[in-house]
């Protein structure tokens, strides 16, 4: 018996981007944990992977921002690419047949070549509290720097996440607010944002039971958050899931 | 009926590590209806869920417990399941085991999250005997009594299988129930028994654990009374009601074709210890190691045919999306139709990323073969093999019949085809062994990497040579031996690495790993103890004891000390060499092995006696097989698998 060499995969034919929303239990699923299902998901539905060359052929996913484990998103992007050509909504479908409980595909379109990431600049969040957050709210947009301390690998780090807040707003009469995080030194996460609050407030207990959802990604312009699958896609998807992404 | 106890989790487990695994919902999990079900099981797994959830035989009995396949169930209810049904739980790590005790939130199944306490039976699947403290833990947390005895009728009926409870003695008076042996037809039968038992209104709990015993499917440790000698050793072990069988047996499930489970096993979230569907290409093993207890307990040999597994493979990838495939059984290379299964499969999945495995660690060519047609388009890395004693000499008291030149030639054969690394099993603690016999692996290696060197025209071969110490298991041939003490064992291997560590030429080219003795220890404590062993156990959990299986939480001081507490002599559990004659605490407990027939080859063990397998050499008259009126069920079937075309079904037997 001669040993043959890896197979050589042919190049992919089709990129298909897909936004998918994590809710429920599932939101406490990790990135890599959604990623294994994920690529049982495209087996079972019989998705025409590319794969990666090697002796250890990878389908060729690229996950963007993933969404901190624990948190619930209505605005999760990846790209897939496949060996064959094949219409995005019937991927859709047909993963949406055999994805776990909490994980849906809300659009598919096929990608225009240019980079995802690009198009992700900012998110758009909404933040139970439990508490009134008005007067947190106008405290933290008052300062100019507001630094929170974020558990890492490498310990206890310190970061001032007031500039990467692009837009902060409380509820009226609820006890929630909504948060834009864009592009900075840090990406700023929901329980950063809570953390901040806490400092510049003492009516804001953290880490508190707090709850958290990203509402959309896109990029921030004239005070939106746009999604970058194009504004139809985008409340389609929002009417569908009765949720309106607005700020 | 207490609704889900979710909500009150969900928050908890915003702080705590992996919380995804505590949350259900997989693909494939069932959620049946709980209030319109007649028996409701638990299935317990008292390990952590990464542990747990890939187990072959909980995978197995949650399926035809929900009966949930179209795959054949030769008994039970057919076309009225919804009598039964079965959830899942599992030990819960000790971060979220604080909260929920701070929140009073009780142990939860993994689909309703309902109170396992609301359940009709908490399965325990017992497959180590580190689960121990694990399992006292959990019923604590689920808010039922430790001892069987002190239950009510708002408990569930605990009921255990697995390999640890062929002596379930030490655990004894923590369960109400054991079933020995295969569990897929018991589990059913028992349910049935239970339900029949329901329906007749309350008749008590007492009433319905003589229905079990009387039936003869299960061990009710509690109908059964141990009296000692004054030296400590048993004099007897007596049923105490009438109608209570003298000796329980095992069960044998036959004609495995029939029972194609798991057809659709849960696809976890989490990320688990095996990430693969696997099927069980046989049950049973007649090589006769002397140490083994698997070999011993699971007999006799049944396979499944090539065309089953065909099916199996096909249908499992399609409900998973699973990648990989494990052809599991005690020794894979012995199937009468391997070669065509795994070369079968390989064509049938090639260009399709479905990688294929086996356990097997049989040291002959024949094994190459197997591994190289595993790998045909993967890295040829390592082999394993086990010769499991260090010369002929201890490979003859193991029944272990593979000669220093079939390891020799079989390693030759597989560096010159393109393999660089062999990793080899060993035991150290044998009876009879010295320190010579450990410091003879080193030799072994030494040659195996000469050899190595050699075949492959290269210097770049390893061999890693892999330590287990051995400890005596019920049901064994070794069942009387005295176990080699912790320092001994760590005296040899130490001695042994030592040398490898030290030889110029070849030192470098091999790794030695070993594990303490001192967990052995516990382990040959809990194997072959008795009812007065629990002791220790519940001590060891009221001091904090639990997840013993895990390097980090196992300390044997805390070990040492509860024994100590208790009045339990750790070195008379293990170290002592039995008779004869000695009534052992397990045996009451009827394999179907003939104890003249084990106890001869105990002394054949010490004189050069060989067995070989029944399978190609004959009966040797084990008893198993007469004694539980079964036989031994193999192939070839002479059938092959045909090629699957896209989206088809797969062709069935
Ligand atoms: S009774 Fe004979 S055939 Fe059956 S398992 Fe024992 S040795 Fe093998």
């Amino acid at each position: 018996m001669s040993r043959q060499p890896p197979v050589q995969q042919p190049p992919p034919v089709q990129r298909v981007r897909l936004r998918y929303f994590k809710q429920g239990p599932a939101r406490f699923a990790s990135q890599q944990d959604f990623a294994r299902a994920f690529e049982r998901a495209l087996r079972r539905a019989a998705v025409p992977m590319a794969y990666s060359s090697g002796f250890n052929p990878h389908p060729r996913i690229s996950y963007s921002n993933a969404v901190p484990t624990g948190v619930a998103s209505l605005a999760e992007y990846l790209e897939i690419a496949l060996a064959q050509r094949i219409d995005p909504v019937s991927v859709q479908a047909s993963l949406n047949r055999v994805l776990p409980g909490g994980f849906q595909i809300m659009a598919a379109v096929e990608s225009d070549g240019t980079a995802l990431a690009e198009l992700l600049t900012h998110s758009a969040w909404r933040i139970d509290l439990g508490v009134d957050a008005t007067a947190a709210v106008a405290a933290f947009l008052a300062a100019d720097s507001v630094v929170v301390q974020r558990m890492g690998k490498a310990g206890l780090r310190e970061l001032d996440i007031r500039a990467a807040v692009v837009a902060l707003a409380a509820d009226a009469g609820a006890l929630s607010l909504r948060a834009v995080t864009g592009p900075g030194k840090v990406v700023v996460r929901p329980g950063d944002i809570v953390a901040g609050l806490a400092v510049v407030s003492p009516a804001v207990v953290s880490p508190g039971a707090s709850l958290a959802l990203r509402v959309a990604q896109g990029v921030w312009s004239d005070g939106r958050v746009r999604d970058p699958f194009g504004p139809e896609k985008l409340a389609n998807d929002a009417a569908n899931a009765g949720i309106v992404a607005n700020l | 009926m207490t609704e889900s106890l979710f909500t009150r989790l969900e928050p908890l487990l915003a702080q705590v590590q992996k919380p995804i695994q505590y949350v259900g919902g997989e693909v494939n999990s069932q959620s049946k209806d709980f209030a319109a079900a007649e028996v409701r099981w638990a299935l317990f797994f008292p390990d952590a869920y990464e542990v747990g959830q890939p187990n072959q035989g909980m995978a197995i009995l949650y399926e035809l417990l929900n009966a949930c396949s179209s795959a054949p169930m030769p008994v039970g209810e057919q076309g009225d399941d919804d009598w039964l049904l079965a959830e899942r739980t599992f030990t819960i790590w000790p971060d979220l085991a604080k909260l929920m005790r701070e929140n009073g939130v009780p142990q939860f199944s993994w689909e309703s999250h309902r109170p396992v306490r609301d359940f009709d039976v908490l399965g325990v699947s017992l497959s180590t005997e580190l689960g121990y403290t694990n399992l006292l833990e959990t019923l604590d947390l689920a808010g039922i009594p430790r001892y069987a005895t002190d239950r009510t009728a708002a408990d569930p009926l605990v009921i255990a299988g697995g390999h640890a409870v062929f002596n379930p003695e030490p655990v004894a008076d923590f369960l109400d129930a054991v079933v020995l042996g295969d569990g897929e037809e018991a589990v059913l039968r028992v349910s049935a028994l239970i339900r029949d038992h329901k329906r007749q209104g309350d008749a008590g709990r007492e009433q319905l654990l003589l229905n079990l015993a009387k039936s003869g499917l299960v061990y009710v440790p509690s109908f059964y009374d141990v009296s000692y000698l004054p030296d400590g050793r048993i004099e007897a072990v007596r049923p105490n009601r009438p109608g209570v069988p003298a000796r329980v047996g095992k069960q044998v499930l036959l004609e495995l074709d029939e029972w194609q489970y798991p057809v659709q096993p849960i696809v976890p979230l989490a990320e688990t210890v095996h990430e693969r569907y696997s099927v069980e290409i046989f049950r049973g093993c007649t090589r006769g190691c002397r140490f083994c207890q698997a070999g011993m307990v699971t007999r006799p040999v049944r396979e499944r045919g090539i065309q089953t597994v065909g099916t199996m493979v096909a249908r499992g990838l399609a409900a998973t999306g699973l990648a990989e495939v494990g052809l599991l059984s005690l020794s894979s290379a012995d199937h009468t139709e391997i070669a065509g299964i795994t070369g079968q499969l390989a064509d049938r999945y090639a260009g399709t990323n479905v990688s294929l495995s086996l356990p097997s660690t049989r040291v002959d060519a024949f094994n190459i073969d197997l591994a190289n047609e595993l790998s045909r388009n993967g890295r040829r890395s390592g082999l394993t093999f086990a010769p499991e004693g260090g010369t002929d000499r201890m490979r003859q008291v193991i029944n272990k019949m593979v000669s220093e030149d079939d390891l020799i030639r079989t390693v030759e054969i597989a560096f010159s085809q393109g393999w660089r690394q062999v990793k080899l099993y060993f035991m150290c603690g044998l009876p009879t062994e010295t320190d010579e016999d450990v410091l003879a692996i080193a030799e072994l290696a030494f040659r195996v990497i000469e050899t190595g060197r050699r075949a492959a025209n290269s210097r770049d071969v390893r061999c890693t040579i892999s330590i287990g110490g051995f400890v005596p298991k019920p049901h064994t041939t070794f069942q009387w031996a005295g176990q080699a003490d912790a320092e001994t064992v760590n005296r040899r291997v130490r001695a042994l690495k030592d040398k490898v560590r030290a030889d110029r030429r070849y030192g470098r080219a091999i790794t030695v790993r070993y594990a303490e003795g001192e967990p052995g220890m516990v382990e040959g404590l809990l194997s072959r103890g008795d009812r007065r062993v629990g002791k220790v156990i519940e001590q060891v959990w009221l001091q904090g004891g639990h997840f013993d299986g895990w390097r980090e939480y196992f300390s044997y001081q805390r070990w040492l000390d509860a024994a100590a507490a208790v009045g339990i002599d750790l070195d008379w559990y293990t170290t002592r060499e039995r008779s004869q004659d000695e009534v052992l605490p397990w045996d009451h407990l009827d394999l179907g092995l003939d104890r003249v027939w084990l106890w001869q080859d105990w002394v054949d063990a010490r004189n050069g006696g060989e067995v070989a397998d029944c399978r190609w050499a004959g009966c040797y008259d084990c008893g198993v097989c007469p004694a539980l009126g079964v036989e031994t069920q193999i192939g070839p079937t002479l059938r092959s698998l045909l090629p699957l075309t896209a989206g088809s079904e797969p062709v069935s037997v």
